[in-house]
Protein backbone atom coordinates (compact mmCIF):
# COMPACT_ATOMS: atom_id res chain seq x y z
CA UNK A 1 0.00 0.00 0.00
CA UNK A 2 2.71 2.36 1.17
CA UNK A 3 4.39 2.41 -2.27
CA UNK A 4 1.99 3.00 -4.59
CA UNK A 5 1.02 7.01 -4.51
CA UNK A 6 -1.64 8.25 -3.36
CA UNK A 7 -4.41 10.70 -4.58
CA UNK A 8 -3.74 14.30 -2.88
CA UNK A 9 -5.41 14.03 0.54
CA UNK A 10 -5.94 17.58 2.14
CA UNK A 11 -4.34 17.63 4.66
CA UNK A 12 -5.80 18.04 8.07
CA UNK A 13 -3.14 19.84 9.78
CA UNK A 14 -2.87 23.92 9.23
CA UNK A 15 0.02 25.21 6.26
CA UNK A 16 2.28 26.14 9.06
CA UNK A 17 2.13 23.79 12.13
CA UNK A 18 5.21 25.07 13.95
CA UNK A 19 3.99 27.96 15.14
CA UNK A 20 0.26 26.24 16.22
CA UNK A 21 1.88 24.13 18.18
CA UNK A 22 4.59 25.78 20.10
CA UNK A 23 2.56 27.99 22.58
CA UNK A 24 0.75 24.14 23.81
CA UNK A 25 4.22 22.49 23.71
CA UNK A 26 5.67 25.66 26.45
CA UNK A 27 2.41 24.91 28.35
CA UNK A 28 2.76 21.45 28.72
CA UNK A 29 6.28 21.77 29.69
CA UNK A 30 5.51 24.50 32.43
CA UNK A 31 2.67 21.89 33.04
CA UNK A 32 5.02 18.86 33.32
CA UNK A 33 7.70 20.94 35.72
CA UNK A 34 4.58 22.21 38.10
CA UNK A 35 3.41 18.86 38.06
CA UNK A 36 6.18 16.88 39.39
CA UNK A 37 6.65 19.02 41.97
CA UNK A 38 3.17 18.00 43.12
CA UNK A 39 3.66 14.66 42.04
CA UNK A 40 6.49 14.84 44.76
CA UNK A 41 4.65 15.07 48.22
CA UNK A 42 6.22 15.03 51.73
CA UNK A 43 5.17 11.91 53.24
CA UNK A 44 3.37 11.54 56.37
CA UNK A 45 3.10 7.51 57.80
CA UNK A 46 1.65 7.41 61.51
CA UNK A 47 4.45 4.62 63.06
CA UNK A 48 1.09 2.68 63.86
CA UNK A 49 -0.02 1.66 60.52
CA UNK A 50 3.72 0.71 59.63
CA UNK A 51 5.46 -1.75 58.57
CA UNK A 52 8.79 -1.40 59.39
CA UNK A 53 8.65 1.43 62.16
CA UNK A 54 12.57 2.85 62.71
CA UNK A 55 12.57 5.27 65.97
CA UNK A 56 15.13 7.86 67.39
CA UNK A 57 17.50 5.18 65.75
CA UNK A 58 21.40 6.41 65.77
CA UNK A 59 24.39 4.64 65.09
CA UNK A 60 27.85 5.42 66.20
CA UNK A 61 30.70 2.93 64.57
CA UNK A 62 34.12 2.12 66.86
CA UNK A 63 35.87 4.73 65.36
CA UNK A 64 33.60 7.18 66.70
CA UNK A 65 31.83 8.20 63.18
CA UNK A 66 28.33 8.99 63.55
CA UNK A 67 26.70 6.95 60.76
CA UNK A 68 22.95 7.60 61.91
CA UNK A 69 21.78 10.13 63.93
CA UNK A 70 17.40 10.48 65.06
CA UNK A 71 16.65 8.50 62.10
CA UNK A 72 12.95 8.15 62.37
CA UNK A 73 11.24 6.21 59.66
CA UNK A 74 8.11 4.52 58.93
CA UNK A 75 7.48 2.05 56.00
CA UNK A 76 4.02 0.94 54.99
CA UNK A 77 3.40 -2.67 53.80
CA UNK A 78 4.17 -2.74 50.61
CA UNK A 79 5.48 0.18 49.35
CA UNK A 80 8.94 0.37 47.03
CA UNK A 81 10.90 2.99 49.18
CA UNK A 82 14.60 3.79 48.30
CA UNK A 83 16.95 5.25 50.42
CA UNK A 84 19.00 7.89 48.50
CA UNK A 85 22.20 9.99 49.44
CA UNK A 86 25.56 10.60 48.85
CA UNK A 87 28.40 7.43 50.16
CA UNK A 88 28.64 8.34 53.80
CA UNK A 89 24.95 9.28 54.74
CA UNK A 90 24.56 5.79 56.39
CA UNK A 91 21.68 4.22 53.91
CA UNK A 92 23.53 1.63 54.19
CA UNK A 93 23.94 1.00 58.16
CA UNK A 94 19.85 1.96 57.79
CA UNK A 95 19.45 -1.12 55.59
CA UNK A 96 21.87 -3.12 57.66
CA UNK A 97 20.34 -2.27 61.01
CA UNK A 98 16.51 -2.95 59.44
CA UNK A 99 18.09 -6.62 58.77
CA UNK A 100 19.84 -7.20 61.88
CA UNK A 101 23.44 -7.34 60.36
CA UNK A 102 24.43 -4.28 61.94
CA UNK A 103 23.05 -4.10 66.00
CA UNK A 104 22.64 0.03 66.34
CA UNK A 105 23.98 1.90 69.42
CA UNK A 106 21.13 3.78 70.20
CA UNK A 107 16.97 4.03 69.19
CA UNK A 108 15.01 1.18 67.75
CA UNK A 109 14.13 -1.05 64.60
CA UNK A 110 10.58 -2.57 65.05
CA UNK A 111 8.37 -5.20 62.12
CA UNK A 112 5.17 -5.33 62.75
CA UNK A 113 4.99 -4.02 66.17
CA UNK A 114 8.11 -6.48 67.29
CA UNK A 115 11.58 -5.04 67.81
CA UNK A 116 14.28 -7.00 65.61
CA UNK A 117 17.15 -8.68 67.22
CA UNK A 118 20.00 -9.77 64.48
CA UNK A 119 18.17 -11.88 61.22
CA UNK A 120 15.30 -12.96 60.57
CA UNK A 121 13.51 -15.01 58.01
CA UNK A 122 10.66 -12.30 57.37
CA UNK A 123 13.89 -9.70 55.83
CA UNK A 124 16.03 -10.81 52.88
CA UNK A 125 19.59 -8.77 52.31
CA UNK A 126 20.36 -8.65 49.36
CA UNK A 127 24.10 -7.09 48.13
CA UNK A 128 25.35 -5.06 45.33
CA UNK A 129 27.18 -8.70 44.58
CA UNK A 130 24.85 -11.42 43.64
CA UNK A 131 26.56 -13.88 46.07
CA UNK A 132 25.24 -17.11 44.64
CA UNK A 133 26.98 -19.84 45.60
CA UNK A 134 29.58 -20.73 43.56
CA UNK A 135 29.78 -24.66 43.47
CA UNK A 136 25.71 -24.93 42.88
CA UNK A 137 23.62 -24.30 39.87
CA UNK A 138 21.28 -21.34 39.24
CA UNK A 139 18.80 -24.35 40.73
CA UNK A 140 20.73 -25.71 42.94
CA UNK A 141 21.37 -21.94 44.55
CA UNK A 142 17.43 -21.91 44.93
CA UNK A 143 16.81 -24.97 46.23
CA UNK A 144 19.34 -24.98 49.07
CA UNK A 145 17.87 -21.45 50.41
CA UNK A 146 14.64 -23.39 49.78
CA UNK A 147 15.71 -26.36 52.46
CA UNK A 148 16.92 -24.31 54.76
CA UNK A 149 13.42 -22.63 54.95
CA UNK A 150 12.04 -26.22 55.29
CA UNK A 151 10.45 -26.77 51.98
CA UNK A 152 9.32 -30.11 51.79
CA UNK A 153 12.02 -31.74 48.93
CA UNK A 154 9.19 -32.87 46.66
CA UNK A 155 8.41 -29.02 45.74
CA UNK A 156 11.90 -27.76 45.71
CA UNK A 157 12.62 -27.82 42.03
CA UNK A 158 8.86 -26.88 40.75
CA UNK A 159 9.26 -24.07 43.17
CA UNK A 160 12.94 -23.03 42.15
CA UNK A 161 12.05 -23.17 38.52
CA UNK A 162 8.79 -20.70 38.57
CA UNK A 163 10.94 -18.34 40.00
CA UNK A 164 13.84 -18.95 37.81
CA UNK A 165 10.98 -18.20 35.11
CA UNK A 166 9.78 -15.10 36.65
CA UNK A 167 12.87 -13.63 36.74
CA UNK A 168 13.41 -14.26 32.84
CA UNK A 169 16.16 -16.80 33.32
CA UNK A 170 14.35 -20.29 31.77
CA UNK A 171 17.27 -21.97 29.95
CA UNK A 172 19.60 -21.47 32.43
CA UNK A 173 18.82 -23.64 35.36
CA UNK A 174 21.84 -26.08 35.25
CA UNK A 175 24.13 -23.20 34.60
CA UNK A 176 27.10 -22.33 37.58
CA UNK A 177 27.32 -18.70 38.34
CA UNK A 178 30.54 -17.81 36.77
CA UNK A 179 29.15 -18.97 33.52
CA UNK A 180 26.56 -16.43 34.06
CA UNK A 181 27.48 -12.46 33.11
CA UNK A 182 26.89 -9.46 35.51
CA UNK A 183 22.99 -9.14 35.01
CA UNK A 184 22.35 -12.89 34.62
CA UNK A 185 23.38 -13.55 38.64
CA UNK A 186 21.51 -10.74 39.79
CA UNK A 187 18.31 -11.74 38.24
CA UNK A 188 19.44 -15.51 40.03
CA UNK A 189 20.35 -13.43 43.12
CA UNK A 190 16.49 -12.20 42.94
CA UNK A 191 15.38 -15.41 42.02
CA UNK A 192 16.84 -17.23 44.98
CA UNK A 193 15.14 -14.04 47.27
CA UNK A 194 11.97 -14.40 45.72
CA UNK A 195 11.78 -18.13 46.37
CA UNK A 196 12.04 -17.37 50.17
CA UNK A 197 9.07 -15.31 49.86
CA UNK A 198 10.14 -12.59 52.48
CA UNK A 199 7.45 -9.72 53.91
CA UNK A 200 10.16 -7.35 52.99
CA UNK A 201 13.15 -7.17 50.36
CA UNK A 202 16.01 -5.44 52.31
CA UNK A 203 18.52 -4.28 49.23
CA UNK A 204 21.86 -2.83 49.14
CA UNK A 205 22.53 -1.20 45.94
CA UNK A 206 21.89 -4.30 44.44
CA UNK A 207 22.13 -2.74 40.32
CA UNK A 208 25.49 -0.79 41.38
CA UNK A 209 27.79 -3.15 39.22
CA UNK A 210 25.61 -3.58 36.38
CA UNK A 211 26.29 -1.54 32.68
CA UNK A 212 23.97 0.81 32.22
CA UNK A 213 21.69 -1.16 29.74
CA UNK A 214 21.50 -3.99 31.96
CA UNK A 215 20.77 -2.13 34.93
CA UNK A 216 17.79 -0.63 33.41
CA UNK A 217 16.49 -3.99 32.20
CA UNK A 218 16.74 -5.40 35.75
CA UNK A 219 15.22 -2.14 37.15
CA UNK A 220 11.71 -2.94 34.74
CA UNK A 221 12.08 -6.63 35.73
CA UNK A 222 12.09 -5.65 39.76
CA UNK A 223 9.36 -3.07 39.12
CA UNK A 224 6.87 -5.84 37.32
CA UNK A 225 7.76 -8.33 39.62
CA UNK A 226 7.24 -5.64 42.63
CA UNK A 227 4.15 -4.68 41.22
CA UNK A 228 3.03 -8.31 41.05
CA UNK A 229 4.10 -9.80 44.42
CA UNK A 230 3.32 -6.39 46.26
CA UNK A 231 6.23 -6.84 48.57
CA UNK A 232 7.54 -4.12 51.00
CA UNK A 233 10.58 -3.04 49.56
CA UNK A 234 13.76 -0.93 50.80
CA UNK A 235 16.07 -0.37 48.32
CA UNK A 236 19.11 1.71 48.79
CA UNK A 237 20.86 3.69 45.92
CA UNK A 238 23.00 6.81 45.01
CA UNK A 239 21.24 7.19 41.81
CA UNK A 240 18.61 9.76 42.11
CA UNK A 241 17.09 8.68 38.60
CA UNK A 242 16.82 5.46 39.50
CA UNK A 243 15.85 5.83 43.14
CA UNK A 244 12.51 7.82 41.35
CA UNK A 245 12.22 5.41 38.68
CA UNK A 246 11.51 2.48 41.37
CA UNK A 247 10.30 3.88 44.10
CA UNK A 248 6.64 5.18 45.79
CA UNK A 249 8.58 6.91 48.05
CA UNK A 250 12.25 8.39 48.36
CA UNK A 251 13.86 8.93 51.47
CA UNK A 252 16.59 12.10 50.89
CA UNK A 253 19.82 11.18 53.51
CA UNK A 254 22.82 13.59 54.06
CA UNK A 255 26.28 12.60 55.33
CA UNK A 256 27.86 13.99 58.52
CA UNK A 257 26.02 12.89 60.54
CA UNK A 258 23.76 10.59 58.58
CA UNK A 259 20.72 11.85 58.74
CA UNK A 260 16.78 11.64 57.26
CA UNK A 261 16.42 15.09 55.52
CA UNK A 262 13.56 14.63 53.12
CA UNK A 263 11.20 11.68 53.00
CA UNK A 264 8.43 12.31 49.54
CA UNK A 265 6.12 10.08 48.18
CA UNK A 266 6.41 9.67 44.72
CA UNK A 267 3.35 9.82 42.62
CA UNK A 268 3.84 8.57 39.19
CA UNK A 269 1.93 6.02 37.82
CA UNK A 270 3.64 2.30 37.59
CA UNK A 271 4.77 0.76 35.50
CA UNK A 272 7.34 3.86 35.04
CA UNK A 273 9.81 4.09 31.93
CA UNK A 274 13.44 5.14 32.44
CA UNK A 275 12.51 7.82 29.49
CA UNK A 276 9.56 9.33 30.86
CA UNK A 277 9.69 12.75 30.71
CA UNK A 278 8.11 13.73 34.12
CA UNK A 279 10.26 11.48 35.29
CA UNK A 280 13.23 13.06 34.19
CA UNK A 281 11.82 16.26 35.44
CA UNK A 282 10.96 14.53 39.02
CA UNK A 283 14.78 13.48 38.55
CA UNK A 284 16.32 17.52 37.97
CA UNK A 285 14.16 18.59 40.88
CA UNK A 286 15.67 15.95 43.28
CA UNK A 287 19.61 16.15 42.26
CA UNK A 288 19.33 20.05 42.99
CA UNK A 289 17.20 18.91 46.26
CA UNK A 290 20.34 16.50 47.00
CA UNK A 291 22.81 19.36 46.04
CA UNK A 292 21.47 21.54 48.25
CA UNK A 293 21.60 19.07 51.06
CA UNK A 294 24.84 17.98 50.59
CA UNK A 295 26.11 21.40 51.70
CA UNK A 296 27.51 22.08 55.41
CA UNK A 297 25.64 19.81 58.34
CA UNK A 298 23.10 22.62 59.87
CA UNK A 299 23.75 20.94 63.38
CA UNK A 300 27.72 21.53 62.75
CA UNK A 301 27.85 25.27 62.37
CA UNK A 302 30.90 26.22 60.11
CA UNK A 303 33.31 29.17 60.83
CA UNK A 304 32.25 31.33 58.58
CA UNK A 305 34.41 34.04 56.62
CA UNK A 306 35.31 37.14 57.94
CA UNK A 307 32.96 39.77 56.46
CA UNK A 308 33.72 40.73 53.32
CA UNK A 309 36.27 43.99 52.73
CA UNK A 310 34.02 44.64 49.60
CA UNK A 311 30.35 43.97 49.62
CA UNK A 312 29.99 44.38 46.19
CA UNK A 313 31.37 40.80 45.71
CA UNK A 314 29.61 38.24 47.47
CA UNK A 315 31.64 35.92 49.32
CA UNK A 316 30.34 32.77 48.40
CA UNK A 317 30.15 33.38 44.43
CA UNK A 318 27.34 34.31 42.24
CA UNK A 319 24.05 33.70 43.02
CA UNK A 320 22.20 30.67 41.31
CA UNK A 321 20.12 32.24 38.30
CA UNK A 322 16.97 31.51 38.54
CA UNK A 323 14.87 29.35 36.51
CA UNK B 1 53.71 -28.68 21.28
CA UNK B 2 56.44 -26.66 21.79
CA UNK B 3 56.15 -26.63 25.70
CA UNK B 4 56.68 -30.52 24.52
CA UNK B 5 59.53 -30.17 22.23
CA UNK B 6 61.49 -27.88 24.95
CA UNK B 7 60.46 -30.99 28.06
CA UNK B 8 61.67 -33.61 25.72
CA UNK B 9 65.06 -31.95 24.73
CA UNK B 10 65.84 -31.57 28.51
CA UNK B 11 65.25 -35.00 29.09
CA UNK B 12 67.63 -36.66 26.24
CA UNK B 13 69.93 -33.86 26.95
CA UNK B 14 69.98 -34.95 30.62
CA UNK B 15 69.90 -38.41 29.89
CA UNK B 16 72.66 -38.19 27.65
CA UNK B 17 75.09 -36.21 29.59
CA UNK B 18 74.66 -38.79 32.09
CA UNK B 19 75.81 -41.93 29.96
CA UNK B 20 78.36 -39.25 28.73
CA UNK B 21 79.89 -38.80 31.92
CA UNK B 22 79.75 -42.62 33.36
CA UNK B 23 81.15 -43.75 30.07
CA UNK B 24 83.96 -41.32 30.33
CA UNK B 25 85.25 -43.50 33.60
CA UNK B 26 85.87 -40.44 36.15
CA UNK B 27 84.23 -42.96 38.75
CA UNK B 28 84.00 -46.10 39.14
CA UNK B 29 81.17 -48.21 36.79
CA UNK B 30 79.92 -49.79 40.33
CA UNK B 31 79.57 -46.78 41.76
CA UNK B 32 78.22 -44.21 38.91
CA UNK B 33 76.54 -46.76 36.26
CA UNK B 34 74.76 -45.49 33.02
CA UNK B 35 71.34 -44.69 32.39
CA UNK B 36 71.10 -47.70 30.40
CA UNK B 37 72.49 -51.02 33.34
CA UNK B 38 70.03 -48.60 35.48
CA UNK B 39 67.15 -49.11 33.28
CA UNK B 40 68.51 -52.55 33.51
CA UNK B 41 68.51 -53.31 36.53
CA UNK B 42 64.94 -51.94 37.25
CA UNK B 43 63.72 -54.24 34.12
CA UNK B 44 65.23 -57.04 36.27
CA UNK B 45 63.41 -55.93 39.41
CA UNK B 46 60.18 -55.72 37.29
CA UNK B 47 60.51 -59.23 36.04
CA UNK B 48 60.80 -60.79 39.15
CA UNK B 49 58.06 -59.07 40.94
CA UNK B 50 60.42 -57.72 43.96
CA UNK B 51 59.22 -53.92 42.45
CA UNK B 52 55.37 -54.88 42.10
CA UNK B 53 55.87 -56.16 45.35
CA UNK B 54 57.30 -53.20 47.36
CA UNK B 55 55.26 -50.96 45.44
CA UNK B 56 52.24 -52.27 46.88
CA UNK B 57 53.43 -52.91 49.93
CA UNK B 58 54.59 -49.26 50.10
CA UNK B 59 51.37 -47.65 48.48
CA UNK B 60 49.39 -49.82 51.01
CA UNK B 61 50.89 -48.30 53.83
CA UNK B 62 50.54 -45.15 52.51
CA UNK B 63 46.69 -45.54 51.35
CA UNK B 64 46.11 -46.29 55.15
CA UNK B 65 48.16 -44.07 56.65
CA UNK B 66 46.92 -41.18 54.01
CA UNK B 67 42.99 -41.78 54.93
CA UNK B 68 43.82 -41.45 58.61
CA UNK B 69 45.51 -38.09 58.34
CA UNK B 70 42.38 -36.87 56.37
CA UNK B 71 40.04 -38.49 58.44
CA UNK B 72 41.35 -36.42 61.37
CA UNK B 73 42.95 -33.71 59.82
CA UNK B 74 40.32 -32.17 57.89
CA UNK B 75 37.67 -32.05 60.89
CA UNK B 76 40.78 -31.22 63.03
CA UNK B 77 41.13 -27.95 60.50
CA UNK B 78 37.42 -27.12 60.43
CA UNK B 79 36.94 -26.91 64.19
CA UNK B 80 39.87 -24.86 64.37
CA UNK B 81 38.62 -22.85 61.94
CA UNK B 82 35.27 -22.63 63.34
CA UNK B 83 35.21 -23.59 67.51
CA UNK B 84 37.26 -20.86 69.93
CA UNK B 85 38.47 -23.39 72.12
CA UNK B 86 40.25 -25.07 69.39
CA UNK B 87 41.56 -21.93 68.07
CA UNK B 88 42.87 -20.76 71.19
CA UNK B 89 44.46 -24.11 72.54
CA UNK B 90 44.60 -26.64 69.92
CA UNK B 91 45.99 -24.57 67.15
CA UNK B 92 49.38 -23.46 68.76
CA UNK B 93 50.14 -27.19 69.90
CA UNK B 94 49.16 -28.34 66.27
CA UNK B 95 51.84 -25.47 64.97
CA UNK B 96 54.02 -26.12 67.39
CA UNK B 97 54.49 -30.11 66.42
CA UNK B 98 54.26 -29.16 62.82
CA UNK B 99 57.85 -27.99 63.42
CA UNK B 100 59.31 -31.55 64.35
CA UNK B 101 59.66 -33.08 60.85
CA UNK B 102 58.01 -36.37 60.73
CA UNK B 103 60.63 -38.51 60.96
CA UNK B 104 61.81 -37.42 64.52
CA UNK B 105 58.60 -39.62 65.55
CA UNK B 106 60.07 -42.63 64.77
CA UNK B 107 62.08 -43.55 67.44
CA UNK B 108 59.53 -42.46 69.72
CA UNK B 109 56.56 -44.93 67.43
CA UNK B 110 59.42 -48.06 67.82
CA UNK B 111 59.42 -47.68 71.21
CA UNK B 112 55.57 -47.82 71.28
CA UNK B 113 54.73 -50.14 68.78
CA UNK B 114 58.01 -52.09 67.99
CA UNK B 115 59.50 -53.39 64.59
CA UNK B 116 55.71 -53.11 62.89
CA UNK B 117 53.73 -51.76 60.07
CA UNK B 118 51.86 -49.72 62.89
CA UNK B 119 54.96 -47.74 63.66
CA UNK B 120 55.48 -46.64 59.89
CA UNK B 121 51.91 -45.71 59.42
CA UNK B 122 52.31 -43.56 62.85
CA UNK B 123 55.14 -41.69 61.32
CA UNK B 124 53.07 -41.01 58.12
CA UNK B 125 50.13 -39.69 59.89
CA UNK B 126 52.08 -37.37 61.71
CA UNK B 127 53.80 -36.44 59.09
CA UNK B 128 50.61 -35.59 57.06
CA UNK B 129 48.22 -35.02 59.42
CA UNK B 130 49.17 -31.29 60.76
CA UNK B 131 49.61 -30.11 57.60
CA UNK B 132 46.34 -31.23 56.54
CA UNK B 133 44.84 -29.77 58.85
CA UNK B 134 46.84 -26.29 59.15
CA UNK B 135 45.82 -26.17 55.20
CA UNK B 136 42.16 -26.66 56.26
CA UNK B 137 41.71 -24.43 58.66
CA UNK B 138 43.70 -21.58 56.43
CA UNK B 139 40.80 -21.85 53.87
CA UNK B 140 38.01 -21.94 55.95
CA UNK B 141 39.12 -18.90 57.59
CA UNK B 142 39.52 -17.27 54.13
CA UNK B 143 36.07 -18.42 53.00
CA UNK B 144 34.22 -15.29 51.29
CA UNK B 145 32.70 -13.13 54.04
CA UNK B 146 30.11 -12.26 51.40
CA UNK B 147 28.92 -16.12 51.52
CA UNK B 148 28.59 -16.13 55.36
CA UNK B 149 26.32 -12.89 55.39
CA UNK B 150 24.31 -14.27 52.10
CA UNK B 151 23.99 -17.59 54.25
CA UNK B 152 23.08 -16.01 57.44
CA UNK B 153 20.36 -13.43 55.30
CA UNK B 154 18.89 -16.57 54.11
CA UNK B 155 18.54 -18.05 57.31
CA UNK B 156 21.28 -21.10 56.47
CA UNK B 157 21.83 -21.72 59.76
CA UNK B 158 23.64 -25.05 62.04
CA UNK B 159 25.26 -28.16 60.26
CA UNK B 160 23.29 -26.89 57.06
CA UNK B 161 25.51 -24.10 57.25
CA UNK B 162 28.70 -25.83 58.33
CA UNK B 163 28.78 -28.49 55.47
CA UNK B 164 26.66 -26.67 53.03
CA UNK B 165 28.66 -23.51 53.27
CA UNK B 166 31.72 -23.16 54.93
CA UNK B 167 32.43 -27.03 53.54
CA UNK B 168 32.25 -26.35 49.91
CA UNK B 169 33.15 -22.70 50.16
CA UNK B 170 36.69 -23.99 51.49
CA UNK B 171 37.06 -26.90 49.31
CA UNK B 172 39.41 -25.88 46.64
CA UNK B 173 41.88 -25.05 49.81
CA UNK B 174 41.18 -28.12 51.52
CA UNK B 175 42.25 -29.72 47.90
CA UNK B 176 45.50 -28.02 47.57
CA UNK B 177 46.42 -29.18 51.73
CA UNK B 178 45.03 -32.46 50.98
CA UNK B 179 47.76 -32.79 47.89
CA UNK B 180 50.44 -31.09 50.26
CA UNK B 181 49.50 -33.73 52.58
CA UNK B 182 50.20 -36.56 50.52
CA UNK B 183 53.59 -35.24 49.12
CA UNK B 184 54.52 -34.95 53.20
CA UNK B 185 53.53 -38.49 53.80
CA UNK B 186 55.45 -39.87 51.10
CA UNK B 187 58.51 -38.56 52.38
CA UNK B 188 58.00 -39.65 55.61
CA UNK B 189 56.75 -43.19 54.50
CA UNK B 190 59.78 -43.24 52.92
CA UNK B 191 62.17 -42.02 55.18
CA UNK B 192 60.46 -44.47 57.99
CA UNK B 193 60.81 -47.92 55.29
CA UNK B 194 64.73 -47.30 55.13
CA UNK B 195 65.10 -46.83 58.59
CA UNK B 196 63.90 -50.63 59.36
CA UNK B 197 63.34 -53.88 57.40
CA UNK B 198 59.94 -53.48 56.27
CA UNK B 199 59.41 -54.56 52.83
CA UNK B 200 58.73 -51.62 50.69
CA UNK B 201 60.43 -49.38 48.23
CA UNK B 202 62.73 -47.62 51.05
CA UNK B 203 63.68 -50.93 52.15
CA UNK B 204 64.57 -51.78 48.37
CA UNK B 205 66.93 -48.94 48.75
CA UNK B 206 68.48 -50.32 51.48
CA UNK B 207 69.48 -53.72 50.77
CA UNK B 208 70.85 -52.40 47.13
CA UNK B 209 72.61 -50.38 49.62
CA UNK B 210 73.70 -53.40 51.76
CA UNK B 211 74.85 -55.19 48.25
CA UNK B 212 76.56 -52.40 47.05
CA UNK B 213 74.30 -52.65 44.16
CA UNK B 214 74.65 -48.65 42.89
CA UNK B 215 72.06 -49.65 39.72
CA UNK B 216 69.62 -50.76 41.88
CA UNK B 217 69.72 -48.21 44.27
CA UNK B 218 69.47 -45.56 40.93
CA UNK B 219 66.55 -47.78 39.77
CA UNK B 220 64.60 -47.46 43.09
CA UNK B 221 64.67 -43.74 43.28
CA UNK B 222 63.80 -43.32 39.42
CA UNK B 223 60.81 -45.88 40.35
CA UNK B 224 60.08 -43.37 43.44
CA UNK B 225 59.96 -40.06 41.34
CA UNK B 226 57.83 -41.79 38.77
CA UNK B 227 55.56 -42.74 40.92
CA UNK B 228 55.23 -39.49 43.01
CA UNK B 229 54.91 -37.63 40.12
CA UNK B 230 52.37 -40.19 38.51
CA UNK B 231 49.71 -39.79 41.97
CA UNK B 232 50.77 -35.93 42.22
CA UNK B 233 49.83 -35.43 38.11
CA UNK B 234 47.14 -37.73 37.63
CA UNK B 235 45.58 -37.82 40.55
CA UNK B 236 45.55 -34.79 42.96
CA UNK B 237 45.93 -32.10 39.71
CA UNK B 238 42.63 -33.52 38.33
CA UNK B 239 40.81 -33.43 41.45
CA UNK B 240 42.39 -29.67 41.85
CA UNK B 241 41.93 -28.41 38.31
CA UNK B 242 38.17 -29.87 38.47
CA UNK B 243 37.22 -28.35 41.61
CA UNK B 244 38.65 -25.08 40.74
CA UNK B 245 37.10 -25.14 37.23
CA UNK B 246 33.76 -25.74 38.86
CA UNK B 247 34.11 -23.23 41.52
CA UNK B 248 34.73 -20.93 38.53
CA UNK B 249 38.71 -20.25 40.08
CA UNK B 250 39.84 -20.49 36.48
CA UNK B 251 38.64 -19.30 33.50
CA UNK B 252 36.67 -22.87 31.70
CA UNK B 253 37.32 -23.43 28.07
Amino acid sequence: MRGLPMPSVPSPLPTSPHVRSLWPMLRALLGRWRSSLRLLRPAHVEANRAKIAVAQLGHQYANKVVALQDVDLNVRSGEFVCLLGPSGCGKSTLLYALAGQVKPTGGTVSIDGKPIHGPGPERLLMFQEAALFPWLTVRGNITFALAAKGVPRAQRKERADAFIRRVQLTGFEDTLPHQLSGGMKMRASLARALAMDPAVLLMDEPFGSLDAQTRIHMQELLQSIWMRTGKTVVFVTHDVHEALMLGTRVVLMAPRPGRVVRDLEVHLPMPRKPEDAGLNEMTRHVRELLRQVEGPAPREPVPRPPPAPHPAVPAHGLARPAR
Amino acid sequence: MKRYVHKLGMFVLLLGSWELVARLGIWSPHLFPGPVTVVKSLGAMLSDGRMAEATLRSLGRLGRAYLVSVAIGVPLGLLMARISFFRDAVKPVVMGLQALPSICWLPLALLWFGLTDAAILFVVVMGSVLGIAIATEDSVNGVDPQLVRVASTLGVKGMRFQLGVILPAALPGIVTGLKLGWSFAWRALLAGELLFVSGGLGQLLTVGRELMDVPQVMAVMLAIIVIGITVDRVLFQTVEVRVRRRWGLVPSM
